[in-house]
């Protein structure tokens, strides 16, 4: 079901075209239709310690659309999509070169204000990771970090994120206990409900489903193809098959390198590399 | 299939082994643990009547109670849990969460480690040295004092040990909604830890209301009412000690009943925190 109404939806909007010129890429998409850059990374190069894990990627990241990156472990996709809301800089060791433009402005910039950067780019980790608190106040303490609503209001709120996760049925009548008692699956929407409660722009998504049950997954795919309406939404992930159900574009990583990046369909039916190819089909990896 | 079973045997008369041994350490202390109890409750039964709770120690052969020592004990415990828990506190999360792993951050724990076990009766005499000296006469404030300095290390290194058990994963999860560092720490990391960090509190006030050697040196004790913080006041360790070591029956009869009320106090305090802390956390 996945797979058709999102190739659908790809074949629909037709191919991809940015707005600005595209930095270069390894392959560039096709033009056609109307496109926004949300994040352009030019020139990023990332360091652990001394370990170079990002060489020279440049990529251009499209808004209401879902980039999934692939590719086997180690290869640096986390990386990158840690470097996006300036994860990594709460470890004193890494540190990233080159340029992130999020809507033209560099977050790379050390006079970037953290807090205001990850409050429009949320995030999802690979394990739920629900605050030791209530399911109510683990989605209403995101929405209070900036802003101040009356009751009723925050009310609205914490049910309209509950929803969106497709979690609302499942917790409305237990919503003053605690976020841990709830299954892994149930847990990661709330994490996911929580992400989106405060507005984002943009949201990322590590590996969202590798710690889930076939439904839980099913379930979150689902949510990623209706919140992409509203976001420009980056997912790593492990899975193949998730990432040619649930993408629009893929990038191909291996090794600290951006191998290829295209539409999904692209990539998965005529890869222009021949590593992407040997990845996908299974030769490697 | 044949297999080699030695190995496996092997195996398990070694757990039996370890596991008779563990059973015999538990057993040993728990043996000790229950008679000094025993030993508690029997002698010290007889001495809690309202007399205890209403009356001050008496002189030699009349008698009397304790009012004085649970007063005097109570609010230089409260004191010195109330002014060493939070010092205790911001070291631990200052370590733990602002300079873990560094130099500094290091030292301070090595330090605190020290201190952690450094003998009571020093840091009597150091505030001997710091106030009673000065002063010209033992006081309340100085014991206050001197067990405040006894509760830092105690609740610094449950707080660090606490926090650090914290996954990592939760603070960024918590960075990730834009949150400011420091609240992350109070309103996940410590939420996350509240649990231990109480219980560390808890040793804390368990160790310091039995403690007796540094409070020679510092409030001394009196034989009369007193609520003056600045004056020697008395106090249940050190009336327990005076009154056990004397010829007298009536005293050491009160002192079995001090020593089973800070038995029982530590014990109820330690079940209140821990409910509470169980009521406040994930009802899971």
């Amino acid at each position: 079901m996945q797979t058709n109404s999102s190739s659908a939806a790809l074949t629909g909007a037709g191919k991809p075209n940015f707005s600005t010129t595209p930095v270069p890429s390894p392959t560039q998409p096709v033009a056609g239709g109307k496109l926004v850059e949300k994040i352009q990374i030019k020139d990023l190069r990332f360091y652990y310690k001394k370990f170079e894990a990002l060489k020279t990627i440049n990529l251009s990241l499209a808004d209401k659309k879902v980039t999934a990156f692939i590719g086997p472990s180690g290869c640096g996709k986390s990386t990158l999509l840690r470097v996006l809301n300036r994860m990594y800089a709460l470890y004193p060791e890494q540190r990233a070169e080159g340029e992130v433009l999020v809507d033209g402005a560099n977050i790379l910039d050390p006079k970037i204000d953290l807090n205001l950067l990850r409050a429009k780019i949320g995030m999802v980790f690979q394990k739920p990771t629900p605050f030791p608190m209530s399911i109510f106040d683990n989605i209403a303490f995101g929405i209070n970090l900036y802003e101040d609503l009356p009751r009723g209001e925050l009310e609205d709120r914490v049910e309209q994120a509950l929803r969106k996760a497709a979690l609302w049925d499942e917790v409305k009548d237990k919503l003053k206990q605690s976020g841990l008692g709830l299954s892994g699956g149930q847990q990661q929407r709330l994490c996911i409900a929580r992400a989106i409660s405060v507005k984002p722009e943009i949201l990322l998504l590590d590996e969202p489903c590798s710690a889930l049950d076939p439904i839980s997954t099913q379930k979150i795919e689902e949510l990623i193809s209706e919140l992409k309406t509203d976001y420009c939404i980056v997912i790593v992930t492990h899975s193949m098959q998730q990432a040619a159900r649930s993408s629009d574009y893929t990038a191909f990583m291996y090794l600290g390198e951006l191998i290829e990046f295209n539409d999904t369909e692209t990539v998965f039916t005529n890869p222009h590399n021949k590593r992407t190819e040997d990845y996908i089909t299974g030769r490697f990896g | 299939m044949a297999k080699n079973l030695a190995r496996y045997t092997r195996r398990r008369r070694k757990n039996w082994i370890i596991l008779g041994l563990s059973l015999c350490a538990t057993g040993i202390g728990l043996f000790f643990l229950g008679a000094i109890l025993f030993a508690l409750l029997t002698e010290g039964l007889a001495a809690i009547r309202p007399s205890l709770f209403t009356e001050m120690t008496p002189a030699p052969g009349s008698d009397g109670g304790l009012l004085n020592a649970i007063y005097g004990s109570a609010v230089m415990t409260l004191v010195g849990t109330v002014v060493g828990t939070p010092i205790g506190i911001l070291v631990g999360t200052y370590v733990a969460e602002y300079s873990r792993g560094n130099k500094l951050g290091q030292s301070i724990q090595f330090i605190n480690d020290v201190l952690l076990s450094a003998p009571s009766i020093i840091v009597g005499l150091f505030v001997y040295q710091l106030l009673v000296v000065p002063m010209g006469h033992f006081s309340g404030w100085a014991g206050s004092t001197t067990l405040a300095i006894l509760v830092i290390p105690v609740v610094t290194r449950t707080t660090i040990d606490m926090l650090i058990l914290v996954p990592n994963a939760l603070r960024e999860a918590a960075a990730a909604l834009g949150t400011p560092k420091w609240k992350i720490t109070v309103s996940v990391c410590y939420r996350a830890a509240r649990q231990g960090m109480l219980t560390g509190i808890m040793l804390a006030v368990a160790r310091i209301s039995g403690e007796t050697a540094p409070l020679l040196f510092t409030v001394l004790s009196n034989q009369f009412w007193s609520t003056d913080m600045n004056r020697p006041i008395a106090n249940l360790p050190v009336v327990i000690s005076n009154f056990a070591l004397s010829p007298y029956p009536d005293w050491q009869r009160l002192a079995w009943g001090g020593a089973l009320l800070i038995t029982l106090t530590i014990l109820t305090l330690n079940i209140a925190a821990r409910t509470l802390a169980s009521f406040g956390s994930a009802k899971q």
